[in-house]
């Protein structure tokens, strides 16, 4: 068959209607859409669009929602493990909020079996009196994102003889402010009473520092 | 079951039972153009487009020229999604000056978020620039499942007796009338929630154990409503919904569950609109439906028992939740899951490699299957690709012509039914023969033993049903899986869509024979149970040796404490 130009004459009618709906459905769902709900979005929730910033003392000192790592300081609350790792060196970094990952470890991978057994032992090791069956799994089993914000309330509780050593204050005072600190499920049903590791040590931080 | 539990599943399933015959018929009236409340908002802005375009709102295409608009579009905005990927390093929006993207993970970028697939070989938040967020990426969530809509919207005109329709005519509709102000609600609900929503670069936090910090922000909650209505599934982050700032609470995450099936479950009762058989597709939702709850409890069920080995350890919880975030529930997680692989999604809001292999066999069933509703149309189209294969096999023992919608099913339909189902397996057990034949693409496997093997089977199912969710184990950024899955990508989306496409005009062709007593009913009961039965003995032929060596070798194992 030769080149007919009936195919390119199809051809050149039919380009006029892919690139037109291409660039105005742009102008439309990849231009207009996102620009107009941020503006809406800043001038009728202006904290939660800019990422819930929390400040103490005038100084940023967290995302509401975004766990971090504690666990340098003993006398603080500590979040779940974090798989995260450095864009860098690729060496962990716990709660890296610009890498969020889990650990993908499978369940019959032993490197996960090791990792919860190490979890379990540092913890017990940092914790007067802990025992195994005191520990909720979610607190020694990473979580999906590495910024889990969130613990269980009794992952929280048994962390309190830890936090008492390390600040001085009473374990009563720390049990009444996890207590304090307890987030109902949401509209009471979904999802699970919680504790915002972040807000329980910024209200922990204020007990101390006033 | 926790109450929690109980009122989640309730609400999500509620929720899509209440709007599936509004949905449905609100659909139908839209795509044969009767008025509905949006003209007013909507259609002067539809009228200008399809002015400049040079089309009117009620020209049809034929089969042939349909599939042609759908792959030259595609193929234009795969062209111009590499282009802008890989020069946004120059594009405005760029406040973290990221740098361009290599040719390699751009091509696989590019035609996985033009297939809809959204599987990510990157993390987001520190590979993308803004401009390369929304400007390419979100605004390819919302025009690829309008285009795959569109099609399915077409076939469904045909089976209906209608003409097809005109390709950018239904693209337009399914961004103006069905996405977009649905969109518009959803991020206002996830802002809400406290889902970013701005252009502000990062924040850099001073924590108070004395370290810093860098969270990401950007145009998130606009990118999370189309990321879960459209079932695109690619996350601005790497965890996907499993990241606080894509999913922050219970709520945000019951509100993307719902968006994710609103649309594809409301398809089916489209087509009983738009066919006049009601009563088909409630038995056809009731097949995909039930499909769906035993996936919901094929996955909760063993993660809430958790995993023996560590159950051996003495904790003071079972219930496995590693890779799990706690603010969702065990609940809400597994409903998000199977509602990702049922929809078609491919987001995640935990770790799917990190799931007991029973529950990753309800994963993989979603993937297999690709009609537990699916992605909007396109899922549709699959359950009929099934339909049409069961009432052949039900001629075939009963000796009848078999019929569907008052029409005959002849060779020509069978054929085209026949090379759409097989070719899914196809690509997925050739992939995988290949992978783990190749020295590169074991180096992809992230946990040795059978779990290795379902990580690669994982991939392939997930290019070739245009899923994008992954074990994330597996090396994705691996040169060998960038090319395999974005060949495989391309392949599983069109050559079923074109099948369906043919199939579809071969029945608007034909003559209508009066239904009789002789005619076999599809409308009842009876066919859905004769269905369920061939979609299950179909693909457990198919795929139950593959599944024996991955998640039933590996489940076996995981009872007798077998590590590797």
């Amino acid at each position: 068959m030769k080149r007919g130009t009936k195919g390119d004459e199809h051809m050149l009618k039919s380009l006029r209607p892919m690139v037109g709906v291409t660039v105005l459905l742009w102008l439309l769902v990849g231009l207009g859409y996102p620009m107009v709900m941020t503006a809406v979005s800043n001038l009728t929730l202006p904290w939660q669009s800019q990422g819930s910033p929390v400040y103490v003392h005038g100084r940023l000192a967290g995302a509401a929602h975004v766990g971090q790592n504690f666990e340098p300081a003993r006398g603080y609350f500590w979040g779940r493990p974090s798989a995260t790792v450095s864009l860098t060196t690729g060496k962990p970094q716990p709660y890296n909020a610009v890498n969020s990952a889990p650990s993908n470890l499978g369940p019959t991978n032993a490197a996960l079996i090791a990792h919860i057994k190490q979890r379990i032992a540092y913890l017990r090791r940092t914790t007067p009196g802990l025992k195994t069956g005191e520990i909720p799994a979610s607190l020694v089993e990473s979580s999906g994102s590495g910024l889990d914000p969130d613990v269980t309330v009794s992952a929280a509780l048994l962390q309190v003889p830890r936090v008492a050593l390390a600040t001085g204050l009473s374990r009563t005072f720390l049990t009444r402010l996890v207590q304090a600190n307890t987030l109902p499920p949401d509209w009471g049903v979904f999802g699970r009473s919680r504790i915002n590791v972040l807000e329980l040590n910024i209200a922990l931080y204020k007990a101390l520092h006033g | 079951m926790s109450l929690s539990t109980t009122l989640t599943w309730l609400v999500v399933i509620g929720v899509f039972l209440l709007t599936i015959k509004p949905l449905g018929n609100y659909m139908a009236k839209v795509f044969t153009f009767q008025p509905t409340v949006l003209d007013k908002p909507f259609g002067w802005l539809e009228n200008l487009i399809f002015r400049a375009i040079g089309v009117s709102r009620a020209s049809n295409m034929t089969a042939k020229q349909y599939a042609f608009a759908f792959l030259g579009t595609n193929l234009l905005w795969a062209v111009l999604a590499y282009t802008a990927l890989r020069i946004q390093n120059v594009l405005p929006f760029n406040p973290m000056h990221v740098g361009p993207i290599n040719p390699l993970l751009a091509f696989n970028t590019a035609t996985s978020f033009t297939t809809n697939t959204n599987w990510q070989a990157y993390s987001g938040e520190n590979t993308m620039s803004y401009f390369s967020q929304f400007g390419v990426l979100s605004y390819l969530q919302f025009v690829t499942p309008a285009a795959g809509g569109a099609v399915g919207i077409a076939v469904v005109r045909a089976l209906s007796g209608r003409q097809l329709g005109n390709f950018f005519v239904d693209v337009t509709l399914v961004c103006t009338r069905l996405l977009l102000p649905l969109a518009i609600i959803v991020t206002m609900i996830l802002v809400g929630q406290g889902v970013p929503e701005t252009l502000a670069p990062y924040l850099n936090v001073h924590t108070l154990a004395g370290q810093t910090q860098v969270v990401p922000r950007g145009p998130i909650a606009s990118w999370e409503a189309i990321e879960h209505l459209g079932q695109n599934g690619g996350g601005y982050t790497n965890a996907n919904s499993a990241s606080p700032l894509e999913n922050p609470s219970a709520m945000s995450n019951i509100v993307q569950t719902i968006s994710m099936g609103l649309l594809p479950v409301a398809f089916f009762y489209f087509f009983g609109a738009m066919t006049g058989r009601r009563r088909l597709a409630w038995t056809l939702t009731g097949v995909a439906g039930s499909i769906f709850l035993i996936m919901l409890a094929l996955t909760y069920f063993p993660e809430a028992a958790g995993n023996p080995v560590i159950n051996a350890l003495g904790l003071a919880t079972h219930g496995n939740m590693v890779g799990k975030e706690v603010r969702f529930g065990m609940g809400g997680t597994s409903i998000f899951e199977t509602s990702t692989m049922a929809f078609t999604t491919g987001s995640v809001a935990s770790a799917h490699d990190s799931f007991l292999p029973l529950s990753s066999l309800s994963f993989f069933i979603g993937m297999f299957l690709n009609m537990v509703f699916g992605g909007k149309g396109v899922g549709f189209l699959n359950m009929i690709m099934f339909v049409i294969i069961t009432i052949f096999l039900m001629g075939l023992m009963v000796g009848r012509t078999p019929e569907f919608l008052g029409k005959k099913i002849e060779t020509r339909e069978v054929t085209l039914a026949s090379v759409a189902f097989l070719l899914h397996p196809l690509l997925i057990l050739l992939g995988t023969a290949v992978a783990v034949h190749s020295p590169s693409g074991l180096q992809g496997i992230l946990n040795p033993g059978p779990h290795g093997l379902s990580e690669i089977i994982y991939g392939f199912s997930s290019a070739a049903a245009n899923n994008g969710s992954a074990f994330g184990g597996l090396g994705a950024a691996l040169p060998f899986y960038e090319v395999a899955l974005g060949v495989v990508v391309v392949i599983g989306r069109y050559a079923s869509i074109m099948a369906m496409l043919l199939i579809g005009q071969s029945m608007l062709r034909k003559k209508t024979v009066p239904e009789s007593s002789g005619t076999m009913r599809t409308d009842t009961v009876l066919f859905g149970g004769i269905l369920f039965g061939s979609i299950f003995v179909l693909n457990a032929l198919t795929f139950f040796p593959i599944m024996a060596l991955g998640p039933i070798a590996e489940q076996y194992l995981m009872i007798a404490h077998h590590l590797f």
